[in-house]
């Protein structure tokens, strides 16, 4: 196979290469792509632990940041036919909400994780409920990619974040909807409890996060107030 | 022994301002674009930038003579992907708010043609010293114009330096400015200021010479 007969000196040569085997290319990537994996398995690895750690803070920190009265909380785990129990251990791939309490015991709020689609791409959202006024008490950006500047302004937007104070989710007495579903306005016309101020110029921004807190109150609440007394307990256990 | 440390030096300073990657040889464009919109974006890119390109460089040339010429270019790819994933699990490990931030372009750091350009046209002729001293130039010229750009954005775009508000609240964002197209009206009006000091720079040695 090796250029054989072929009545002049190898090709490479004129390159000023010398006449390389493929066995020695094979061996060269073989050694480096070791290397290599080597290097990012190890890095991995070492880094694992601090990431993980770094996303169970950033989470924490976010669960107590929407249920500001929260002093310790507790995972439950959302059963596929609508119950709740709380999590035994660490759990993956199951819905969670977390009960926060305060310094007593006493049930203060759920923080509730929801995503839907933003201008971009996907956004993640927490946000606290608290069952006994029926209002969201506050609401922050877990993940978005979001245009910065704009639309990334649902992180930062002081204004907008004030929406999430008080906004009012109540139920009707069936537990099958909103009284009144939330809606966007533009800024400066609001006038209800259930509104949310847009900010400008990230009005489709402003409206995924209504849609995505709109979608997860109607599907969310009914299973927390059908199971309040677990939730209630939680702490205790 | 003399002329050697001046040669090193001059390796080192040709990059960050004599053939400055971005403002001279207007390569890795993508970057430059994209993350500048704010000045942490481009100060972690600009860092991350670097560390690749010294250990790139590094490592290409110490195999420099062990690689044969035809799997090169592969060789030079594995041995940049490899520290472009080591950088981005660094980067998260370190702060995963500037990771979200940074999103997909840690990773595309691996196509930023500067430092693959640096390995074969630099790194693979000559010895680690020399090759290590060009990538930290390159890699300084690099965040330099990256922050040249995110500063200005930042600050026109949004009002702030690094997150902190300069103006009052009385002003009013030019929006435009951190989006894709600002990156542009940024990149051009640098490009223009920085040909016009080497020009000026290139009259005034001519007139010292007549």
């Amino acid at each position: 196979m090796h250029m054989h007969g072929a009545g002049h000196h190898h090709p490479s040569a004129g390159e000023g290469g010398d006449d390389v085997s493929s066995f020695r290319m094979i061996l060269t990537m073989g050694t480096i792509g070791l290397l290599a994996g080597l290097l990012i398995v190890v890095t991995y690895r070492l880094t694992l632990p601090i990431i993980e750690q770094n996303k169970a803070e950033f989470l924490q920190r976010a669960i107590f940041d929407v249920l500001p009265n929260a002093s310790q909380k507790q995972a439950f785990v959302v059963e596929k036919d609508g119950t709740l129990r709380p999590e035994r251990g660490k759990e993956k791939r199951v819905f969670k909400i977390y009960a926060g309490y305060d310094d007593r015991g006493k049930l203060v709020g759920v923080a509730i994780e929801a995503k839907g689609q933003g201008f971009q791409d996907v956004i993640h959202i927490i946000y606290g409920y608290d069952p006994e006024r029926e209002v969201i008490v506050g609401m922050k950006v877990l993940e978005s990619k979001e245009t910065p500047g704009l639309g990334s302004k649902i992180e930062t937007d002081p204004e907008f974040i004030a929406n999430f104070k008080a906004l009012v989710v109540k139920l009707t007495p069936d537990l099958s909807d909103l009284v009144h579903p939330l809606e966007m306005v533009k800024k400066g016309q609001k006038t209800a409890d259930w509104q949310i101020e847009a900010i400008t110029g990230a009005t489709i921004s402003s409206r995924a996060i209504t849609n995505i807190l709109l979608k997860s109150s109607r599907e969310i609440l009914p299973i927390i107030q059908r199971n309040l007394d677990v939730l209630k307990q939680g702490a205790s256990q | 022994m003399k002329m050697e440390e001046t040669t090193s030096m001059d390796i080192l300073l040709k990059g960050i301002w004599k053939e400055n990657p971005v403002f001279v040889q207007v390569l890795g464009m993508c970057p430059v674009l994209a993350v500048t919109n704010s000045v942490i974006n481009s100060i972690v890119m600009g860092i991350a930038t670097t560390f690749v390109l010294v250990m790139s460089s590094f490592f290409v040339s110490l195999f420099r003579k062990l690689i044969p010429r035809q799997v090169r270019i592969a060789s030079y790819i594995m041995i940049i992907a490899t520290f472009v994933t080591v950088a981005e699990y660094i980067i998260q490990a370190v702060s995963l708010e500037v990771h979200k931030s940074l999103g997909a372009f840690i990773s595309l750091i691996v196509v930023n043609c500067i430092i693959l350009g640096r390995a074969e046209a630099f790194a693979s002729k000559h010895p680690v010293k020399e090759a290590v001293m060009d990538a930290l130039g390159m890699g300084a010229g690099f965040t330099f114009a990256v922050l040249s750009l995110g500063v200005v954005r930042e600050l026109l775009g949004n009002g702030t330096l690094a997150g902190i508000p300069i103006f009052g609240p009385g002003f009013e964002p030019w929006s435009i400015m951190i989006l894709p197209g600002g990156a542009f009206f940024v990149l051009g009006a640098w490009l223009l200021f920085f040909n016009w000091l080497r020009e000026r720079a290139k009259k005034q040695q001519e007139r010292v010479v007549v």
